[in-house]
């Protein structure tokens, strides 16, 4: 039962709903998450519901604030720091990389750090180089976060209610495009742990290993590709620290042959980190070296055709999974 | 002042003294690496404002730390175990000389990275307020911190929302080698704070009873809604920045001068450097210790054979601590996993 489509953003809107109803400990901040609603509408109606001291318009400090909740944390609340976009976390590295990740550890494990922290990444729809940046190789990076990159409004509700509920610091990286994306939300399901790849669609000439707005891009490839006979099997990662690496391991040793796509820049980007691990746990199941479909590494460019250009297409998965097929196996006829 | 609390003061002061020699030995010995900033000339601030808190405050503390924790309540042996990174240590070995942590203590921290001390406070403050209790957070930073943005940013949240928190500038005029004067436009720090309409004061760092007056009163203030304070306490640290700076930077007529800031001593500061021994401080009686010990023999509250009694008893405690530290072992890679993967309870994540 209970199955419906609704957006990407108000799954997240109802899975910070059922956190914030059950325990009180937990609480929002970020700017405009209030009165405005956020800017994504993720926070809505929370604020006239909670009240503004469990829903805080916070000035435009991302240092202070990303802090304020490192702080909040290390006394047992729950806060969930909204973040405007992953550019301006730049401004909330301190906070992230040498608090959040590191006082559990340099504590000798005294406190813990149920800190989340939400911001959408990604390369949205001409909104120049300063708010279209892919940072999770920056994050991944650093030992202590974990990092959550939900793809469905079924991800969306459980990852972030997982993370609220974990007592690690956790990032949600939510794609600009998706939050107006619909996808079905059933409630009551059983969720899958949080950090657990999914193959969201089996196949067995190529594994296409994804995550976040371009899972969908890998689905609609593998849909041409089984045209032309090649069967694509997709992973959606769903984390990024850590990696679920059984789940990715299974289906290159059924298949041989391995695409990991992304939207970040393509040199020391995300999926240079899975092709470089699989590579050393497959090498005796592959067919071929492990190839990139990533972004160029670029600025993302105003002009909208550029845009469009400097990231992954449809196209360019395809390409890659016929190339691939071909030069690793003949007998696949791309 | 009543002679039991004169007395608790000067006995902390003289601990922290004895145990930061005793820690700069051990560097020199070897036995401690890495950064070590210590504390001589500061205690007054340490005690005063520390012992004027309530074991359900919070503090967050700097990277020169270690006698904000022991005044606190953390065992001296602990403090010690965690300065030669053993396992015992009270952050197991994984913080170090700057990063002490003491949760049962609500010791919140000691960090590394200046300026970081604010937003864990008010986020300390934040949720105090959420659960509207009578405590507060207590941020320690140094005249140097200042000038970094968390400073603005936090000071101006605290106020908006009212947060319980006590920000505490240790003034010490020098932010590693370069001197208030040549690092703040505004070099009253506490004036400052009126940007946020946050009361402020200063205060003489090196007078212990001053301290405790002052943020005594502060801590009623904003335990009864009152709203965040800053109190600016100006010291003297007697050594170098850490262990590895001499301190070559500081001139001789500094000792008779550095509570001044008129214009020709911050001419001489400039042309004659020669770093001051702790004698020549201690002569111009502004050396906190000196200070408090012949307040409480002119008063008549603390006899000298008292005074040497203390003496001996933190001289012991210390030398038990290095004892202890000694004798700790070195933690296992085994442990730092753990450290790291305490918030799963140790799940493997695969
Ligand atoms: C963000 C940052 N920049 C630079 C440093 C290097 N550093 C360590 S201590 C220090 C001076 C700080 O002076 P102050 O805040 O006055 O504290 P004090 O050492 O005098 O107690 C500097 C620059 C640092 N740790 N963090």
């Amino acid at each position: 039962m209970a199955k419906e489509d609704i957006f990407y953003w108000q799954a997240l809107n109802r899975a910070l709903d059922a956190e914030m109803a059950g325990d009180d400990s937990v609480f929002i901040l970020g700017e405009d998450v209030g009165l405005y609603g956020g800017s994504y509408r993720v926070t809505e109606g929370l604020y006239a519901k909670y009240g503004p001291l469990r829903v805080r318009d916070t000035p435009i400090s991302e240092t202070s604030f990303t802090g304020l909740g490192v702080g909040a944390a290390m006394t047992g609340m729950r806060p969930v720091v909204e973040i405007m976009t992953i550019n301006f976390a730049l401004l909330a590295l301190d906070p992230l990389v040498n608090m959040a990740a590191k006082i559990p550890f340099m504590s000798g494990g005294q406190f813990p750090m149920p800190l989340v922290v939400r911001m959408p990444g990604g390369v949205a729809k001409q909104l120049g180089a300063q708010h279209s940046q892919r940072l999770e190789h920056t994050l991944m990076n650093v030992p202590g976060l974990r990092i959550a990159v939900p793809a469905t409004p079924q991800d969306a509700y459980w990852q972030l209610r997982q993370a609220i509920a974990s007592d690690d610091p956790i990032i949600l990286i939510e794609h600009d495009l998706l939050y107006f994306s619909k996808g079905a939300l059933d409630v009551e399901a059983v969720p899958l742990p949080m950090h657990r790849a999914a193959v969201c669609r089996a196949g067995r000439d190529v594994t296409l290993v994804s995550y976040s707005r371009n899972v969908e891009l890998c689905l609609r490839a593998a849909q041409q590709l089984a045209d032309e006979r090649i069967e694509a099997e997709v992973i959606d990662l769903r984390s990024l620290s850590p990696i679920d690496w059984e789940t990715c391991v299974t289906s290159v040793e059924k298949t041989h042959r391995l695409i990991v796509v992304e939207e970040d820049c393509r040199f020391a980007g995300a999926g240079a980190e899975v092709a470089a691990t699989l590579s050393e746990r497959c090498f005796f199941s592959l067919d071929a070296p492990a190839k990139r479909v990533a972004a160029l590494d670029i600025p993302t460019p105003f002009n909208g055709s550029l845009e469009s250009a400097s990231i992954p297409t449809v196209k360019d998965v395809i390409s890659a999974a016929q190339q691939l097929c071909s030069v690793a196996d003949p007998g696949v006829k791309p | 002042m009543d002679r039991d609390t004169l007395r608790a003061f000067l006995r902390d002061m003289l601990l922290a003294r004895a145990f930061e020699e005793a820690a700069a030995e051990q560097y020199t010995k070897g036995n401690i690496a890495g950064f070590l900033h210590l504390y001589p000339g500061e205690e007054a601030v340490a005690v005063g404002v520390i012992h004027a808190t309530e074991p359900s405050d919070y503090v967050v503390s700097t990277y020169r730390e270690h006698v904000h924790a022991l005044v606190r309540g953390t065992p001296p042996r602990q403090v010690m175990a965690e300065l030669f990174g053993r396992r015992d240590g009270i952050s197991r070995g994984m913080g170090g000389s700057m990063h002490l942590f003491d949760r049962e203590r609500r010791f919140m921290g000691g960090y590394a990275i200046v300026g970081e001390t604010y937003p864990v406070a008010i986020g300390v403050g934040y949720a105090i307020a959420m659960r509207g209790l009578p405590e507060v957070a207590i941020c320690f930073f140094g005249d140097g911190a200042v000038n970094q943005g968390t400073f603005h940013e936090s000071l101006n949240m605290a106020a908006l929302w009212r947060l319980p928190v006590l920000f505490v500038c240790e003034n010490n005029h020098y932010q590693i080698g370069t001197e208030i004067h040549r690092h703040s436009a505004v070099t009253e720090v506490f004036r400052r704070a009126a940007a946020y309409d946050i009361p402020a004061e200063r205060v003489d760092g090196m007078d212990v009873f001053k301290v405790h007056e002052v943020t005594s009163r502060m801590l009623r203030e904003i335990r009864t809604g009152g709203g965040p304070r800053l109190v600016e306490c100006e010291t003297y640290r007697l050594r170098g920045h850490s262990m590895a700076d001499p301190g070559s930077y500081r001139p001789q007529i500094e000792v008779r001068a550095y509570a001044s800031t008129d214009p020709v001593s911050m001419a001489v500061r400039e042309t004659v450097p020669a770093y001051p021994s702790h004698e020549q401080l201690t002569v111009v009686g502004k050396d906190a210790i000196h200070h408090a010990t012949e307040h409480g023999l002119g008063a008549g509250h603390l006899d000298s054979a008292e005074v040497d009694g203390i003496k001996s008893e933190v001289q012991q405690l210390v030398q038990e601590a290095v004892e202890f530290a000694q004798q700790s072992p070195d933690p296992e890679m085994a442990d730092a996993w753990q450290c790291l993967h305490v918030n799963r309870r140790n799940e493997s994540l695969t």
